[in-house]
């Protein structure tokens, strides 16, 4: 029974990730094509085989230094995220305190708002800061998002570990932030990987605020990216080039979170 | 958890106090400047009109925001009911530890990382019939299949858009809370001869009700703000059968620039979601105290 079962589980799996991968697959394949084989035929592998899309991304700086953009103030994003989150969603998930369930609610509501209208007093605040076009801007506004999804996250991973462990901690002697980082963290690691990934994803992926607060000096790739829409006409390839890079990164930070996400509670420690 | 066993400290605030600071710091001014937009009528920077709540009721009176809202709802339903079962079944289905549990997890991860406006584009040249590998494969099987031309294909391709792009927010959560369940439980159930279906219900759907609760909000007020990815594929049309409510509200902003309208239209929008976030947080809320209260005790 057993056995019939987990092959079913398997194939839904392989169904799924085909379906995951084809539309991915679509964009590689166009991406070593030139405009006109795109627009002209259909083909499974690229007919005219060309280089030509990443060797204009890597060779022109205003296209590689998008992608450099947006690392840096993604990472300052994720940094400052999950600082501020780890010991909020810890006295979130542990205390009660005056407007306890209201503030934990108020954050989730900052990620409610229709960025249309609200992209004009941004762009005011942070000139009026003297932010503007600087990486710093850009990662703090993404904390709008960001800080209330990991506040959520790592506040549910932690009430999910019994408060024994705390008291017990406590009682043999450690020191909060002892606990803390050695006992505890360990121990919610699913969850720190999960969050950490999500921050990554969305502050990278993030497109209207990152465009208004840059100009030249912290313009992201997302924003570079729209170049290829154009009066003559799409520039398809380069943007399927620019597209495959696009997913590197994130696919590398995955890759180094994947044991926190895979392993978790049930086979660390204690 | 329980809130009621919670030990009050008032210090606690400390801990809450960055991050706090962090989320004022942009929320607070962009939001007071739009509630001031919306009961202004703004004919340039330097005039400006106190009009009070007259756009709130013009917005609440627009038949084609009634159309769009209805439209949204639809989707966003549909959106809920398909990706929230399929992502906890995938995350059920994935291996737990190994290489494989390494690449499945980098596969499905990856469609989360692509730019929205990439996401449209691709899936723009994904469904031609004439050069993409859906649209062409469904046109070979005898679909008469057209995204610009049948409004029905327009709405079902952005819905299997939004499941390829976002399945995968469900089931990395869903994922991660699985995995931080203590094997203890498992050896339990066995003990207790429970099934597998037992074990889901009981232990595994429990357990990831705070990881849940989350991917059903943040998939909720996400698909309710939907805009790039629908606006590159079909741009709103044909007719109006994929104009969303925030495609909508940004042709009043950005296009006709009526600043005033667009504001209040934009507090209405965020009032909607607030009010349905709410009340699909206290069910969820609400459905796990009773869960807990009639389980065991």
């Amino acid at each position: 029974m057993n056995e019939r079962r987990f092959k079913k589980r398997t194939v839904f799996l392989i169904a799924y990730l085909i379906f995951a991968l084809l539309p991915i697959y679509w964009m590689v394949n166009m991406s070593f094509k030139t405009n006109q084989e795109i627009l002209s035929s259909f083909s499974l592998l690229p007919q005219a085989f060309t280089w030509d899309n990443y060797k204009t991304i890597f060779t022109d700086e205003s296209w590689y230094s998008g992608y450099i953009n947006s690392l840096i103030y993604v990472a300052i994003n994720t940094t400052i995220s999950l600082t501020v989150a780890l010991p909020a969603a810890y006295a979130f998930s542990r205390y009660s305190f005056l407007g306890d369930k209201h503030v934990f609610f108020w954050l989730l509501t900052n990620r409610m708002t229709p960025p249309a209208v609200f992209l004009l007093p941004f762009f005011q605040l942070y000139t009026t800061v003297g932010l503007m076009d600087t990486h710093l801007a850009v990662a703090l506004a993404h904390l709008l998002f960001n800080v209330p999804l990991a506040v959520w996250i790592l506040e549910g991973f932690m009430s999910g570990i019994p408060r024994e462990i705390d008291e017990t901690a406590y009682i043999d002697g450690y020191s909060f932030p002892r606990f803390f980082l050695t006992i505890f963290l360990p121990l919610i690691k699913a969850g720190v990987g999960v969050a950490a990934f999500f921050c990554f994803m969305f502050s990278w992926v993030e497109l209207l605020l990152a465009r208004t607060l840059t100009s030249v000096n912290a313009k992201p790739i997302v924003a570079t990216m729209t170049r290829t829409v154009s009066a003559s006409g799409m520039d398809w390839a380069t943007l399927a080039a620019a597209g495959v890079l696009t997913i590197v990164p994130g696919a590398i930070v995955i890759w180094f979170v994947r044991h926190y996400i895979a392993k978790g509670f049930a086979m660390g420690r204690v | 958890m329980s809130v009621t066993t919670k030990p009050v400290n008032q210090k606690a605030w400390f801990l809450i106090l960055p991050v706090f600071i962090c989320v004022a710091f942009s929320a607070i001014l962009p939001l007071m400047t739009v509630v001031n937009y919306s009961v202004q009528d703004i004919i340039s920077p330097e005039r400006r009109v106190f009009v009070g709540t007259e756009w709130f009721a013009a917005v609440m009176r627009d038949q084609d925001l009634h159309a769009a809202l209805w439209n949204q709802l639809k989707f966003s339903l549909a959106v809920l009911l398909l990706e929230i079962p399929l992502g906890i079944a995938l995350a059920l289905s994935m291996p737990a530890a190994g290489w494989k549990a390494s690449a499945t997890l980098v596969i499905v991860a990856l469609s989360l990382l692509i730019p929205w406006n990439v996401v449209g584009t691709i899936w723009q040249i994904f469904g031609r019939a004439d050069i993409g590998l859906m649209g062409a494969t469904l046109q070979r099987l005898g679909i008469e299949y057209s995204y610009t031309g049948d409004a029905l294909h327009a709405w079902l391709t952005v819905l299997l858009m939004d499941i390829w792009h976002w399945t995968p927010l469900v089931a990395l959560l869903a994922y991660a809370g699985l995995r931080s369940i203590p094997d203890a439980y498992y050896q339990a159930a066995r003990i207790d001869g429970a099934s597998k279906f037992a074990v889901f219900r009981y232990i595994q759907l429990p357990k990831m009700r705070g990881v849940l609760m989350i991917a059903v909000l943040l998939r909720f007020m996400d698909s309710f703000m939907i805009y790039t990815e629908p606006f590159v594929l079909t741009g709103g049309g044909p007719g109006n059968a994929t104009t969303f409510l925030s495609q909508y509200l940004t042709q009043k902003a950005v296009g006709q620039f009526d600043l005033g309208p667009a504001a209040a239209f934009s507090l209405i929008y965020f009032l909607i979601i607030l009010l349905f976030c709410f009340v699909l947080y206290n069910w969820m809320q609400r459905l796990g105290q009773t869960e807990k209260e009639g389980g065991h005790e």
